[in-house]
């Protein structure tokens, strides 16, 4: 019986991964599947534990690149604020030389903010940060095509936990070399 | 097959490997009522008359009985002190029930027919012995739970003259695990947090599950491929589509009412976050507003005529409303406090909610369509408020012991409930609609 259960699930996982393939042209490394939950008048009150776990997909970010960032690789900021503060002036302008001078190097710019307020709100908070770097690599000469930007905003902290010392952790730019 | 058909038949195979593995890796949601209205309504529900064994030994008054108690507004009589066990309403003996302090009584049975099962229930007014409602389902044995929150729904509507919104489902965000390494699963639960399933599981976040209005879809946010993308999702057969994967960032997703449109946030490469409306079948892109400040959360009207978004464009995040008609038209409905975001409409349309700032704590608030206000809840880092279908109730997305946890209030105030997880954070919930009849 369990056996038949499992077989089930891979079927129709198998589906649920063609039909991504068909319509969403996933990347390679992004993998992430969605699930076709049993149909809700199929399960019963004792089902829920099995037929939760139907067909669930992993979606694996590349792990190599959760190697922790030299400090100087994440740009800090206060709150509700997008300014380079003055202490990381010197930080950005390494970085633009660094890409200035090998216009091969390219970098994604990651911005974040603490976890007070409105997750949508937040991702624009941390579009604001990531912008403000970019700016201030191209002013030094960096070319555009270096760079891309993506806001997590509160959603990926450094530092859990809801305390001074966290937030002030968590609203930053990191400069994640992609070559 | 060719190597690429290959390499890609390799990696599905791979990502199911893991996929069962994770699979049980969900919080489950139990419902804790943390403030009731201070007079509860007193009523008997009595045990079901059972269909054994083909009910498979589900107690439908249990559930009946735990939805009510659930709302805040019912008081139930115990069932060791029920001298009598009725199963019809011609079987109800009013004077009894009145004298053991019942303004109501509910009675039922469970029948079998082949492979199917009968739900029939009866409502009888204590004080009168008037019956106020029955009604009969048909169900599969395993959606006997489904039933009894209809019942449910009944017997609230009977009562307090709204339908109840118990059988009815809700999406959430579960984050297992502590920074940098944590995952991310989307679940759909029925809304008293039962029968979670995974939907979408993921070591990037996911944010912002929207349902669309006949409870078919969810639209969210994806950051798998380590941009943000916006992806909609048939819950039944689990088949998605990424709607929009474009430059800087893909967010906010809300659907139309007439389920064919995507209001959604975009910024292009430029990062200045605007309003868009993405018509489904044609992917025609709209622009709703253009403006340097960051505008975003999009939120329908109920007649799907206009958008209430935030915007920052006056300083600090404030609700604004734009006719799409006539984009120029753009009118702030949120004053009074320096923080007010998140704009979610009431199904009825009479009251709007949104994450409001009281001095350093960030609180849902509601107000109506004169602008009269409130805050609802007293935490500190409440947010992502969502109208239950019948909008009495707000689910919004809480702290409790320093973790993200979900709770409810009433748009009335009166009732508090806290939906405990067993495991990890939940957060970012979205009340979905009543099914279709």
């Amino acid at each position: 019986m369990r056996n038949n259960r499992l077989g089930w699930i891979v079927v129709i996982s198998v589906l649920a991964l063609a039909g991504c393939g068909r319509n969403a042209r996933l990347p390679a490394d992004g993998g992430a599947t969605a699930t076709p939950p049993a149909d809700a008048s199929s399960s019963g009150a004792d089902s829920g534990a099995a037929s939760a776990g139907a067909g669930s997909a992993t979606a694996d970010a590349s792990a190599n690149e959760a190697a922790v960032q030299p400090d100087n690789r994440i740009i800090y900021f206060d709150f509700d604020s997008s300014e380079i503060r003055a202490e990381f002036v010197d930080a950005v302008a390494t970085h633009a030389r660094r890409l200035a001078g090998n216009n091969s190097i390219r970098v994604r710019l990651e911005g974040h903010t603490d976890e007070r307020g409105s997750p949508e709100y937040n991702i624009g908070l941390g579009e604001r940060r990531a912008q403000a770097v970019r700016r201030a690599l191209m002013l030094q000469g960096v070319a555009e095509s270096q760079l891309t930007t993506v806001s997590y905003g509160e959603e990926r902290a450094a530092q859990a936990g809801s305390s001074e010392e966290a937030w002030a952790k968590n609203r930053r730019v990191e400069l994640v070399y992609l070559n | 097959m060719n190597r690429q058909m290959l390499n890609r038949a390799m990696l599905s195979l791979g990502t199911l490997l893991l996929a069962v593995l994770a699979a049980p890796a969900r919080a489950e949601l139990v419902i804790d009522i943390t403030k009731g209205v201070t007079d509860p309504i007193p009523i008997a529900i009595v045990p079901f008359a059972r269909a054994v064994p083909a009910d498979g030994g589900f107690d439908v008054a249990a559930v009946v009985q735990r939805d009510l108690e659930s709302s805040g507004r019912f008081k139930a009589m115990a069932r060791t002190a029920m001298l009598s066990q009725p199963t019809r309403a011609g079987e109800v003996r009013a004077a009894d029930w009145r004298s053991g302090g019942n303004d109501y009584v509910v009675v039922g049975r469970v029948s079998a027919s082949g492979t199917q099962l009968q739900v029939e229930f009866e409502l009888v007014n204590a004080l009168t012995g008037l019956q106020l409602a029955s009604q009969r389902y048909t169900a599969a044995s395993a959606n006997l739970r489904n039933a009894a929150h209809q019942i449910a729904d009944l017997v609230f509507e009977k009562i307090i003259g709204t339908r109840g919104a118990f059988a009815t489902r809700i999406a959430y965000v579960s984050v297992d695990g502590q920074p940098p390494a944590q995952s991310y699963q989307l679940i759909v639960a029925d809304a008293d947090g039962e029968n979670p399933r995974v939907v979408l599981a993921s070591k990037m976040p996911i944010m912002s599950p929207a349902w669309s209005a006949d409870g078919l879809w969810l639209a969210y946010v994806s950051f798998e491929s380590k941009i943000s993308a916006v992806y909609v999702q048939q819950l039944r057969s689990g088949e998605r589509r990424r709607v929009s994967a474009r430059a800087g960032v893909n967010s906010a997703p809300s659907w139309s009412p007439d389920g064919k449109r995507l209001a959604l946030t975009l910024s292009g490469s430029s990062g200045n976050l605007d309003v868009y409306v993405l018509d489904l079948a044609s992917q025609a892109l709209t622009r709703i507003t253009e403006d340097p400040s960051i505008d975003t959360e999009p939120a329908w009207s109920t007649d799907g005529q206009s958008l209430y978004f935030t915007s920052d464009r006056a300083g600090g995040p404030q609700v604004y409303k734009v006719e799409l008609a006539n984009r120029q038209r753009i009118q702030r409905v949120t004053f009074g406090a320096t923080y007010n975001a998140r704009p979610r409409l009431a199904p009825d349309g009479r009251n709007l909610a949104y994450v409001t700032r009281e001095g350093n704590a960030y609180r849902i608030g509601v107000q109506d369509m004169a602008g009269n206000a409130r805050v609802l809840t007293r935490g500190t880092l409440d947010e992502s408020p969502s109208f239950a279908p019948n909008g009495m109730t707000l689910i919004y997305a809480g702290r409790q012991n320093g973790q993200g946890a979900l709770e409810t209030v009433s748009v009335d105030g009166q009732v508090t409930q806290r939906l405990r997880s067993d495991r990890g954070q939940v957060r970012e919930p979205a009340w979905g609609p009543y099914a279709a009849p």
